[in-house]
C-alpha cells in the first residue's frame, strides 16, 4: 500500500486556504457592502478550517486541543465583528440609501 | 525577601488593563455626566499605575504575569519589559490628556454619550496588547482595538464619518485575518504561541516562513504602511478630534508593536530574508509619499492625517537597520530609536490633532486657506501646532530630533548609510507642509469679523501641554532610553551578529 501524496489533514488545510482566497477575492472585487462582510466571514471560516487541520498535524496522535480553543474564540470574535459590521452597514443604508462605498464620498464633509 | 511593594508591582500588568476594562461597562451604564467622571477617575488611576509599572520595570527588569496562574504554554502570559512599559506609560499620558480634552470638547452633547465606554475599552485593549506575550491573545487584542476604534470613528453619524468607519473596518478586519492566518501557520510549524517560547524554537520550515510573512502583511495593513494606507486619512480626519488623536498617536502603534515583537521573536531577517529590506523600502516610500500628500491637502485634519502616513514610515526603517547592524549594541539602538520615535510622534501628533480640534470648534471649519491670522484668533492652538511641528521636523531639542539622530548614527556606523537619506529627507519634506500652514497662521486675516465660538479651557490648553511634552521628551528623554535599552538588547539577542 502506498502513502497518499496528500493526507486527509493536508486536504483540509488546503481547502481552508482556498476558502480564504475566495473570500479575499470577494472582498476586493464585490462593491456591495453585504458581499464584503460575507467575504470576510468566508475568509475567517477558511482560517478556522486550517486551524482545525493543524490540531491533527501529527498523524495517529490524539488531536491537540489548543487549536480547538483558538477556533472557538475566533468564532466568538467573528460573530461580534460581523454583528458590528452589519449594524454599521444598516446605519449607512438608512443615512445615505447607499449599499456601496463610493471612491470620493468620504474625503470632504 | 520580597517586600509588599514587590508583591504589588507583580500585579500591576493586570491592574493597568483591569482599571480601564472595568471602568468601560460602568461608564456605559452611567449617565452622561457619570460616565465622564468615571473616565476621569480611571484615567488618573491608570497614569499612577502605569508610572509605577514603568518604575518597577526600570528597577528590577521585566515583569511576567501569568493570567489565572496557568502559565505558558497552555495559559496566556503578560510580559511587561522596558518596551511595553514605555508604550503603556505613553498610552497613559496621552490617554489622560485626551480624556480631559474630550470632557471639554464633547461637553453634554448627547450624540457622544457612548464615547466614554468605547474610549475606555479601546485604551484598555491597547494596554493589553502592549503587555500580551501570546500570539493568539494578540489577535484578540487587535480585534478589540479595531472594533472600538471603528465605532469611535463613526460615532458622529455623518455620511463621511460612517463611510470612513466602514472602509476602516473592512481593511482592519482583513488585516487581522491575515495575522490570524499567519499565527495558525506558525503554530503548525512550532506548536507554541508564547512569543518567548517561539524565540527559542529555531525553525526555518517553509510553513513558518509563510506564517511570518502572512502575519506581517496583516499588521502592515493595520498600521497603514504605504501602499496600503488608503483607509487611514479619511478615518483619522473624519473622526471627532480627540478620537483622531488616539488613532494616530496610539492605535497604529499597536499593530506596529506586534510586528516588532514577532519579527524579532522569529529572527525575521533569517527566517524570511528580504522581509526587513522590503519593510524598510515601504517605510522610506511612506516618508516621501505621505509628506507630498500632506503638502497638497486643503483641510488641516487631512494634512495632519497624511503626516501620520509619513511618520509611520520612520518606524519601519528600524527593520533594515537592525539587519545591517554590525554589533549587538547597534541593533538595540535601532530598536530604541524606533520606539522613541513612536513616543515623540505620539505626543506631537496628538497635540496637532487636538489643536486642529480647537480650530474646528473656534471657526467651525478647518480649511487651511481660511485660517489666516490664527496666531491672534486662536494663539494656543497655533503655538501648539508650531511646537509639535518642530518635533515632526526633527529639529533639536525635540523628541523627533533624538530618534532621527539615533537612526542616522546607526546607519552611518553600520555602513548602511543610505538609510540616513530617507530619514533626513523626511525632515525637509515635513518642513514644507508644516511651514506652509504656519505661514498662513502668521498672515493677517482678510476679514476681521469672522464668527468665533467660545472654546473650553481644556480644549485650548491640552494641545499646548502635549506639544511642550513632545519637546521636553527630547531634553529629558534619558530615563525613557534607559528603560528601552536593556529590553532592546534582550529583544535583538537572537538576530544580532
Amino acid at each position: 500500500m502506498t502513502t497518499p501524496v496528500l493526507s486527509q489533514t493536508d486536504i483540509y488545510a488546503l481547502a481552508g486556504a482556498l476558502l480564504f482566497c475566495i473570500g479575499l477575492y470577494g472582498l476586493m472585487i464585490r462593491p456591495h457592502l453585504l458581499h464584503k462582510v460575507l467575504a470576510l466571514n468566508i475568509m475567517s471560516t477558511g482560517i478556522f478550517f486550517v486551524i482545525v487541520a493543524v490540531a491533527r498535524r501529527v498523524p495517529g496522535q490524539t488531536p491537540d486541543p489548543l487549536p480547538h480553543a483558538m477556533v472557538l474564540t475566533g468564532i466568538v470574535v467573528t460573530v461580534s465583528a460581523t454583528a458590528f459590521a452589519l449594524a454599521l452597514l444598516k446605519r449607512i443604508f438608512t443615512e445615505t440609501g447607499a449599499v456601496c462605498l463610493d471612491d470620493t464620498g468620504d474625503v470632504d464633509e | 525577601m520580597t517586600s509588599m511593594s514587590d508583591v504589588f508591582a507583580a500585579q500591576l500588568p493586570a491592574l493597568t488593563v483591569a482599571v480601564l476594562i472595568f471602568a468601560a461597562p460602568l461608564a456605559f451604564l452611567a449617565s452622561a455626566r457619570g460616565a465622564r467622571i468615571i473616565a476621569l477617575v480611571a484615567a488618573f488611576v491608570e497614569v499612577v499605575a502605569a508610572g509605577w509599572l514603568a518604575a518597577s520595570v526600570a528597577a528590577s527588569g521585566p515583569i511576567i504575569y501569568r493570567i489565572g496562574g496557568w502559565g505558558a504554554p497552555l495559559g496566556i502570559d503578560f510580559r511587561v519589559d522596558g518596551l511595553s512599559a514605555v508604550m503603556i506609560a505613553l498610552a497613559s499620558v496621552v490617554g489622560l490628556a485626551i480624556t480631559v480634552y474630550a470632557a471639554g470638547y464633547f461637553g453634554s452633547d448627547e450624540r457622544y454619550t457612548y464615547f466614554w465606554p468605547l474610549w475606555l475599552f479601546l485604551w484598555g485593549s491597547l494596554v493589553a496588547l502592549f503587555s500580551s506575550n501570546d500570539a493568539f491573545n494578540l489577535y484578540v487584542c487587535l480585534e478589540l482595538v479595531t472594533i472600538s476604534a471603528v465605532a469611535l470613528v463613526g460615532i458622529g453619524g455623518s455620511k463621511a464619518a460612517l463611510t470612513a468607519a466602514m472602509r476602516y473596518l473592512l481593511a482592519a478586519i482583513a488585516g487581522s485575518l491575515f495575522y490570524l492566518f499567519g499565527v495558525a501557520m506558525l503554530y503548525a510549524a512550532t506548536g507554541v504561541l508564547d512569543l518567548t517560547a517561539l524565540s527559542q524554537v529555531a525553525t526555518k520550515s517553509p510553513t513558518a516562513q509563510v506564517g511570518l510573512v502572512l502575519a506581517i502583511v496583516g499588521l502592515v495593513v493595520k498600521t497603514a504602511l504605504v501602499p496600503i494606507h488608503f483607509w487611514l486619512p479619511p478615518a483619522h480626519a473624519n473622526a471627532p478630534s480627540p478620537i483622531s488623536a488616539v488613532l494616530s498617536a496610539l492605535v497604529v502603534k499597536g499593530s506596529f508593536f506586534i510586528a516588532l515583537r514577532l519579527m524579532f521573536a522569529l529572527s525575521g531577517g533569517e527566517l524570511a530574508p528580504g522581509l526587513p529590506l522590503m519593510l524598510g523600502l515601504m517605510g522610506a516610500t511612506a516618508i516621501v509619499w505621505g509628506s507630498v500628500q500632506a503638502f497638497s491637502q486643503v483641510r488641516l485634519k487631512m494634512l495632519v492625517a497624511y503626516s501620520t502616513v509619513a511618520q509611520i514610515g520612520y518606524l519601519f526603517v528600524l527593520f533594515p537597520l537592525v539587519d545591517a547592524a554590525s554589533s549587538h549594541q547597534q541593533a538595540a539602538t535601532a530598536v530604541s530609536a524606533g520606539i522613541f520615535h513612536a513616543v515623540s510622534h505620539a505626543l506631537a501628533k496628538s497635540a496637532m490633532f487636538l489643536a486642529a480640534g480647537a480650530v474646528l470648534v473656534r471657526f467651525g471649519h478647518d480649511r487651511i486657506a481660511d485660517l489666516a491670522g490664527l496666531v491672534r484668533t486662536a494663539p494656543a492652538a497655533a503655538f501648539a501646532f508650531g511646537i509639535a511641528g518642530v518635533s515632526m521636523l526633527g529639529l533639536p531639542p525635540s523628541g523627533g530630533f533624538v530618534s532621527k539622530w539615533l537612526y542616522v548614527s546607526v546607519a552611518l556606523s553600520s555602513g548602511a548609510w543610505w538609510w540616513a537619506i530617507p530619514v533626513l529627507l523626511g525632515g525637509l519634506l515635513a518642513a514644507t507642509y508644516v511651514f506652509r500652514v504656519i505661514a498662513i497662521f502668521l498672515r493677517s486675516p482678510e476679514s476681521a469679523d469672522a464668527q468665533l465660538c467660545k472654546v473650553h479651557p481644556a480644549v485650548t490648553w491640552i494641545p499646548l501641554l502635549l506639544a511642550v511634552a513632545s519637546l521636553l521628551v527630547g531634553v529629558l528623554g534619558q530615563p525613557v532610553l534607559d528603560l528601552l535599552g536593556p529590553a532592546a538588547l534582550a529583544m535583538t539577542a537572537g538576530v544580532a551578529p
